[in-house]
Formats: C-alpha cells, structure tokens, sequence
C-alpha cells in the first residue's frame, strides 16, 4: 500500500465521521492556541518591561545615597539621621573614570509654580544638560538646560508637556518668566510628551539647573547620579570605579549603593521569562488532556469500526498496515489541529495587540516549537495504543461484529 | 488446489475445549464448484475461514497450491489472502463511507497497484457487472443485489484463483439471490474455484461437489 493512498484512505475515514473529526480538531488546537497565547502574552510581557528600562537610557550605572544591603538597624537609623549625602564634587569626580563618558546629577524637590494668575504644586528636578541625552529624553521645544559647569545657577528651566499646557495653553511659553517658590525662571524650553516611564512621569514636572534647584530648596545633597558607561563591556567597570571614588572621597566609607540597569534589567528578565514558561507549561497540560482525547476517541473509533478492520484483513491487510492506517490518521488528526491552533493562537496574538498596541506581545519562537512537538508527539504517542488494538484483533471475530 | 490432511480446530469456550472442526480431509481441484451444506454451529463457517487464511487450525496441514499456508507468518498470509482469495459475506461488508467504484478498489489499494492501472480495472469490473451507473453511490444508496454485486466484483477485483462466499444470498430475495447465484456460477465458467457455504438446499445442490458437516465433521462427499 502506497503513503499518499495510506493518507487518503485516513482522510476519508476522518470526513466519514465529521463531528468527531472536528471535536478532535477543536481539542487539540484550543490546546495549541492556548499555549502560543499566553506564551505570547508573557513574552509581551518581558519585552514591555525592558522596554520601559531601556527608555530610561542605556549602559546606565545609577548611584544613591545610603547602603541598602547594611543589615540591622543602626543607631543612626533610630535617630533618623541620614547617611551622608552625595555632594556635586562627588559627582563630578566620578568623571575621572576612564569607564564613564558622561553623567547626569539629580535632585528632586516638589513646589509651587505660577505664571500670572495660575500656579500649581509641581516636582521639580535639579539636573545637568547631560540628563537629556542619557535618559533618551526629546524636546518638543526651545533648549534643554544650558551646558554650563555644574555648580551654575542660572535661572532657567524646562517645562513638561502638561505642565506648558496647563500654564500657557496655545501661547508660546519660551522666553517667558514663571515662578517656583521665591524665584523666577525663564522658560527656555518644553519636553515633548512621553508619559509614564517607570513611575515616574516626565509631563508634570519642570527641569531646572541642579545648583538652582539647591538654592531652591536650600539643600545640597544629590538624589541620584546617572552614570552612563562607555558601551556595554565598561558597565561593570564603571561601577567597580565609582564605588572605589566615592570610598575615597567619604574617608573609606563604602555608604553609597551603586546599581547597575543591567543587573535590575536580568532579574526582570529572568523572573518574566519563568512567567512566560509556567503559564506556557500550563498550557501544554492542556495539550496533553488533548493527547489523551485523541486516544479515547480513537479507540471508540477502533471498537466503532471492527467490522472494517475485519474486512481490511480479510482482503489481504497484514496487521501491520491496519495499523499504519489508525496511525495515519491519528498523525493527521493531531497535525491539523496542530495547524489551525497555530493559526487561531497566532489570531489571538494579532487580536491583543490591536486591543493593548503598547504590549508588544508575540509567541517566542521555542514557545512556537513546544507548543508543535508536544501537540504532533502527545497525539502520535497516544495513538499507539489504539493502533494496535486495531492491528490485534482477530478477522473471524472482527468480521461477526463480536 | 486446496488439500486439508486431518485439521482439527478447537475453541476454548470458558474452561471447556469445544471441538469446531474434527478431523477434515478435503481435496479441491481448481476449477470446482464447491458447496458446504449443514446445520448451525456444524463448523460450515469455520471450515471456510480457515480456507480463507482467516483463522489457523489447532492440528493438521492445509495446502494451497501446494505451499503449506499454515507456517506463514501474518504479512505473508495477508499476500496469499490478498493475492489467491478472494471473499463474498453474507452482510456485504461493505465499507459505509466509500462509493461504490472505491470499495471494489479497496484490495488494489492494498496491494499497492499503482493508480492508472487500478482506474482502469474498477471501470472494466462496473461494467462487467452492470454498475457503471452505480459507481459514485455509497452503500446505504444501493439495493441489496447492488450491494452484493459490489462485493463480488471487490472480490474478484485481484483476480483471485479462490472464491469463498459464505452464505452469499443469506441476506436477499428469492429472485436476487437466483442472479447472484448466477453471477458467481459464471465466474466458475472463467475457471474460479468457487466454495460455497449455504443453508438453502436448492442452491447447493447446482455446485458439482457438495459437502456436508454435522458437528464439525464431513460426513458424506458426492456428486
């Protein structure tokens, strides 16, 4: 018996019996569908999140005052004093790394700002020209802050977008004055709108000078230091350098925490990637209750059709080729489904991503190939059994229905 | 032809050996006209299977063609079945979801005869037994002489040098049956050795041999 007759007669006996046909179909592929799905999700998932870290600048060292990993409560901890702060020549003096090209100092203060008879609370964030470029930021219009020396304060500052359109409406706000607290600032530019990036939204709040903001808010500390690296390969040793700085400067105290956006960046990575896998592992204990529907269905289609196979043998079937022929159709069964599952989970895909545009969600390509093998496998496999119990049964008694 | 040496064949019925056929010496030449004549449970049909490859005796050599088909294993019963034998049930048997051109195909398909020449032997077999018309209707489409044509012809689609009908017109009308009776009397004429299992004395006494079982035994052999 040739192949291409061995898959046409399965076939046929699939159309004979239609609902069944299809039921299998339908099991198997919700089966395929869900796992492409929700792999997909997960996937969209992963890749949101470090989306939103990449936004944030790349290759980036970020330093803070105080050592989270200290254990215990310290006395000083009790009295609520704080660790020593992070100073501007702290900052600056990180540049002498070789590892580094460039950083961004950031203070953080919250006050009220007010153009003519409109004011309202804002934060507002001390920073250097540098900020722009290392947190991927986009002007909508005008000019960052000017790329003076650190420790100027000259009184100009950047507006957010809702901050602009709060205060000035349609006018033009660049050149015009505003006040924060006590002072006055001119408005030299807008940022263009980029909402939310990791909690932190860059529409509603203004930009100011780092030494301004200080004065501002009568302080001294730095917030945090944004460290960009060189590229990727310096990240660790622009971390060793402005640890080894820092402790030079604060008389061998190590009392900073140095974080690196790679090492957050992993553990996101790491944490979504066993989501992505459970929810899909999940899915394919579905897939396998579709293997185990293929068998039940296909050994009621053996008792079903005894005669037939009774037959087969009578006109000159070894029992080898009964079976290769419930094996057909078996593999059949389970590679259509497998293929209209991909088809429905790949639909499904495209269906979220039109609902949800800023998930970019898409089935990983080993999700893909495990959602394939476990369908063709779990339903070959499982097609075994009935396979040789049609290729067992004896003619006489197959031939009397018995 | 056909040469059975001293078959038993016996059933395990519970924990009770039950003796189905004792003691056969057969000898069947080709060409013959063959009928098997007894009462229910006589062992008529188990004799036939075992004629068809479909069964083994417990004890004893059946010869076919002077190969002692017993040793053979399943694929190479499944060749002689195939190739020698071919089969006529009394309920058709015929597969529900296949027309009818496509179930006299059924034995080529198995063999592995290529397509072209399988067309060309299904379009002479509907003719030759007037179901050209018939060809694409399916089973429950088709009368019960209709049926039984198609099985004849899915029967002889391979040429077989044996024809086993069992109870061939068991299942039709008096004048139906007379025509296939007819149709499997003209196969004889094309030197088919045809056995014949019936319950109907009138038909069994037109075969030239007529054999005659009680309790799995031949009782008497005439012509």
């Amino acid at each position: 018996m040739k192949a291409i007759d061995v898959l046409r007669f399965a076939s046929g006996s699939l159309y004979g019996s239609r609902s069944r046909t299809l039921l299998m179909i339908l099991a198997m592929s919700i089966g395929v569908a869900a796992v492409v799905v929700l792999t997909g999700l997960g996937e969209g998932a992963r890749r949101y999140v470090i989306n939103q870290f990449s936004s944030l600048g790349t290759n980036l060292v970020i330093v803070f005052p105080g050592r989270t990993e200290t254990a215990g409560v310290g006395p000083g901890m009790l009295l609520g004093q704080i660790p020593r702060e992070l100073s501007l020549d702290d900052a600056q003096a990180l540049l002498r790394s070789p590892a580094v090209s460039r950083l961004a100092p950031l203070t953080i203060g919250s006050s009220q700002i007010s153009q003519g008879a409109l004011n309202r609370e804002v934060v507002v964030l001390g920073s250097t020209s540098e900020l722009l470029s290392i947190r991927h930021m986009d002007m909508a219009q005008g000019q960052f802050l000017p790329s003076g020396g650190i420790h100027d304060s000259t009184s100009v500052c950047v507006l957010g977008s809702k901050i602009q359109h709060e205060l000035f409406g349609t006018q033009n706000p660049i050149g015009a004055w505003v006040r924060l607290g006590d002072r006055r600032f001119r408005v030299t530019g807008v940022m263009s709108s980029q909402g939310e990036s990791m909690g932190f939204n860059t529409d509603e709040i203004v930009i100011v000078p780092i030494a301004s903001a200080h004065m501002l808010f009568n302080t001294s500390g730095v917030y945090r230091i944004l460290v960009e690296a060189k590229n990727r390969s310096t990240i660790l040793a622009a971390k060793r350098d402005v640890e080894d700085i820092i402790v030079k400067r604060h008389k061998g105290e190590r009392d900073v925490t140095v974080i690196t956006q790679d090492a957050v960046l992993a553990t996101f990575d790491r944490i979504l990637s066993a989501l992505t896998m459970a929810v899909g592992g999940i899915a394919a204990i579905s897939l396998s209750v579709a293997g185990v529907l293929i068998m039940n269905v296909m050994l009621i289609a053996v008792s079903q059709r005894v005669k037939e196979i009774g037959l087969l043998k009578a006109l000159g079937a070894p029992s080898k080729q009964v079976r290769n022929l419930f094996f057909a159709e078996a593999a059949l069964l389970s590679t259509i489904g497998c293929v209209v599952g991909l088809l429905l989970g790949e639909a499904g895909v495209l269906v979220i991503a039109k609902l949800y545009p800023s998930l970019p969600v898409g089935a990983p390509w080993w999700a893909v190939l495990a959602a394939i093998v476990t369908s063709l496998g779990t339903g070959i496999l499982f097609s075994v059994w009935p396979a040789r119990q049609a290729s067992r049964l004896d003619p006489v008694t197959a031939l009397a229905g018995r | 032809m056909i040469r059975l040496d001293k078959v038993f064949r016996s059933f395990m019925v519970g924990d009770q050996r039950v003796s189905a056929l004792s003691d056969i010496d057969l000898h069947i030449a080709a060409g013959d006209y063959v009928s098997i004549m007894g009462p229910s449970g006589s062992g008529k049909s188990t004799l036939l299977n075992l004629l068809g490859l479909l069964d083994r005796p417990s004890s004893g050599v059946y010869k076919l063609d002077g190969i002692d088909v017993t040793s053979l294993d399943d694929v190479q019963q499944a060749k002689v079945r195939s190739e020698k034998i071919g089969f006529v049930f009394q309920s058709f048997h015929l597969v529900p979801r296949l027309s009818a051109a496509m179930n006299i195909e059924l034995p080529l398909i198995l063999a592995g005869i290529p397509p072209a020449e399988r067309k060309q032997r299904v379009t002479q077999l509907l003719e030759d037994y007037g179901l050209t018309d018939r060809a694409d209707h399916r089973p429950d489409q088709l009368s019960g002489g209709q049926r039984q044509r198609v099985a004849i012809a899915r029967a002889t689609s391979m040429n077989p040098a044996v024809l086993l009908a069992d109870e061939p017109t068991g299942n039709l009308d008096q004048t139906t049956g007379k025509e296939v009776i007819h149709l499997l009397e003209s196969l004889v004429e094309r030197k088919v050795t045809l056995i014949m299992v019936t319950h109907d004395p009138d038909i069994g006494a037109r075969a030239h041999t007529q054999l005659h079982m009680v309790d799995g035994r031949l009782i008497d052999e005439g012509h």
